[in-house]
């Protein structure tokens, strides 16, 4: 039989899936250990050798197509002038083409910035700045500041048009590369960041990948042709909107609870569903993609006191939870520990809080809020962000999530909340977990099958 | 090409007028950034910041213009746009009050300049064309 193999090289595991094109359903998957220190496909090797083992009925590979987030995935800078504008447009343009943005700076750079950014482990910097015809004293200052420090990043330049010649000149001739597109926010409160995030795909393709150790990869397999959480994003814009005569699920998001940070995607425009409240604020992404890297079930684990006391903390167990659960020394544990794995009924418990947690926070910093604006004439409502009140399907990827039997009770932390009520939370969508582990797969395939991907999202999400 | 912010301060929705002054600005070869209605000091200041504005137009139609536009002119230099022009005009304050005093104490916060209600578009402009120099 003829398969189509995904590819996804993740940061602990490298997986397969096969898929029959010609009568749309999964073959099988499996997985192997990510292995860039030594060679990224022995793992790659192991996981395939272990796919023919499961399924001998696979006699030919008709295709490959693969992402990646192994190294850490796709680590970037954003710079721009105004935090709420153009610096908040540059760190969706990055969020949306899959990246983890780690480094933000606002208006003029400063020297210690700079050094700061340069012994960073970023690999692309997107520098925007000003609308077009607006400010282009500071990007340009911001250019300069960044060809003195030789910074070893490519720099994709995406600012006040008006800019570009200075700046073109500024790292001409310099080791700096470069790279010119249109401004991610070229009128104000207008987001474009279409060519910016194309651009960050094609330097992933060309150069990270290489950077990382996963080039070898390529002699076999093809073109890495997107960082994989690129392609849950476009796998969600597919399901959502449908294809040709394919009807999609409308508004919906996907949540993404991993070790170390917490993704959430929506698809919709999440404009205001009653007339009586006024938009504010920056241009929304219609798929819009966010990541906390302070909410995790491991790495970060640490860091969630911060977030929730601990007496909040306990609201998050079951209530007939009759275990006796040490707080502190729970999430020390898990935060040394980074591969526990959960074995008593106690552990298993408080990792569920954790989750719980993560959803809840997570869309907490995801979805709009209504702000109440007591004036002279009585209240007002402004709302800032998606109004995500009617969205339909809320659904849960990743390894948490899948292979958790209380999935679907964690992500129903998302939904409204009387203590959190003028957050514009889902009031009662449906949950559905990508049980077969498929969506990063899907987005994949859907670059040349979306009829197929589709489909198959249809049936396999449960 | 100067470039003016426009808006609506405060909790204020009057939405005609600053159609009007969005159409005049424009016929007279300024680039407009319109805000809108219901804008706070920090977007008329983001907004003049990303686009390199040259001045800043507030309308205040519906009486608390006053209370809005307070601290205005200490926010601009707080955010390293201390010079921009900053005019005001609509129907600033409630009820009966001589203007001059008014405008006085409107300039005293900083604005650049202040107009009393009825005043046509056409004479800012004028003003404005001269306080930028053109
Ligand atoms: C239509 C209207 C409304 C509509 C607005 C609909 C909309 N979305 O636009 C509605 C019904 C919502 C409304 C509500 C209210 N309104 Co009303 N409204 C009016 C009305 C009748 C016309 C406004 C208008 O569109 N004029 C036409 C435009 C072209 O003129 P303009 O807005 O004045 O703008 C021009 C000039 O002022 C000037 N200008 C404006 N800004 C600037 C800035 C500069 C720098 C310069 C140089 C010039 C300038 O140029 C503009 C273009 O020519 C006026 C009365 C009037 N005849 O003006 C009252 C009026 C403005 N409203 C008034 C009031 C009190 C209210 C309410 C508080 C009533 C209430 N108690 O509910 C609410 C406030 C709601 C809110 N949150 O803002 C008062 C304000 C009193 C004051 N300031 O002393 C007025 C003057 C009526 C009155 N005489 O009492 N209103």
């Amino acid at each position: 039989m003829e398969a189509f193999l995904l590819v996804d090289f993740g940061s602990t595991y490298t997986k397969l899936t096969a898929v029959n094109l010609e009568e749309e359903y999964i073959i099988g998957t499996s997985k192997a250990p990510t292995t860039v220190k030594t060679n990224v496909l022995d793992g790659y090797d192991k996981a395939l050798s272990r796919l023919y083992q499961d399924h001998p009925e696979i006699d030919h590979i008709s295709g490959i197509s693969a992402c990646s987030s192994a190294a850490g995935g796709l680590k970037m800078a954003a710079i721009g002038l105004v935090e709420e504008l153009t610096v908040e447009a540059a760190k969706r343009a990055c969020l949306g083409a899959g990246a983890i943005v780690k480094q933000v700076y606002s208006h003029h750079l400063t020297k210690r910035e700079v050094k700061e950014l340069k012994e960073s482990d970023t690999d692309i910097v997107l520098l925007a700045g000003g609308t077009n015809g607006g400010n282009k004293e500071c990007i340009i200052h911001n250019a300069k500041r960044l060809k003195e420090a030789e910074v070893p990043f490519p720099i994709i330049v995406a600012g006040n048009k008006d800019a570009n010649d200075e700046i073109e000149e500024i790292f001409e001739g310099t080791s700096i590369e470069y790279y010119i597109v249109d401004n991610v926010m070229p009128q104000l409160k207008k987001l474009n960041v279409d060519e910016a995030k194309h651009i960050i795909r094609k330097i992933f393709i060309d150069k990270i990948i290489e950077a990382k150790g996963i080039k070898r990869a390529e002699e076999r397999i093809g073109e890495i042709i997107m960082p994989t959480p690129e392609a849950v994003l476009l796998a969600a814009e597919l399901l959502s909107n449908g294809y040709e005569d394919i009807e999609g699920f409308g508004e919906l998001m996907v949540i993404d609870i991993g070790g170390a940070t917490t993704d959430v995607h929506t698809i919709g425009e999440g404009y205001p569903k009653r007339t009586e409240v006024l938009l504010k604020g920056l241009q929304e992404p219609f798929a819009k993609r966010t990541v906390e890297g302070d909410l995790g079930m491991r790495f970060s684990a640490n860091a969630l006191l911060n977030l929730v006391s601990n007496y909040n903390f306990k609201k998050y167990f079951e209530v007939d939870d009759q275990c006796n659960h040490d707080i502190d020394k729970s999430l020390n544990r898990r935060s040394q520990d980074v591969d526990f794995i959960p074995h008593t009924k106690d552990e298993e418990e408080f990792d569920k809080a954790i989750a719980k947690i993560c959803a809840d926070v997570s869309m907490s910093r995801h979805v709009g809020h209504v702000e109440v604006v007591h004036t002279p004439l009585g209240d007002m409502y402004y709302q800032t962000g998606k109004d995500l009140t009617d969205l339909r399907y809320v659904i849960g990827t990743g390894g948490v999530l899948i292979y958790n039997q209380d999935a679907k009770k964690i992500l129903q932390q998302v939904n409204k909340k009387s203590d959190k009520a003028l957050e514009l939370r889902p009031t009662n969508p449906s949950i559905l977990i990508d049980k077969s582990y498929i969506l990063a797969a899907m987005g994949l395939l859907s670059q040349k099958y979306p009829r197929t991907a589709l489909k198959m999202m249809k049936q396999y999400l449960l | 090409m100067k470039t003016v912010v426009i808006g609506v301060i405060g909790a204020d929705v009057h939405a005609v007028g600053n159609k009007i002054i969005d159409y005049v600005l424009k016929e007279h070869g300024f680039n407009v950034v319109n805000i809108g209605v219901l804008s706070s000091q920090e977007d008329f200041i983001n907004a003049a910041i990303e686009t390199d504005a040259d001045a800043i137009m507030v309308s205040s139609l519906y009486g608390h213009g006053e209370m809005d536009c307070r601290y205005f002119r200490e926010k601009c230099e707080e955010s390293g746009i201390g010079n921009i022009k900053l005019y005001v005009g609509g129907n600033i304050v409630v009820g009966k009050h001589e203007f001059k005093e008014v405008e006085k104490r409107f300039k005293k916060m900083g604005f650049d300049r202040a107009y009393p209600p009825g005043t046509k578009i056409d004479a800012a402009v004028n003003d404005l064309k001269e306080d930028l120099g053109l």
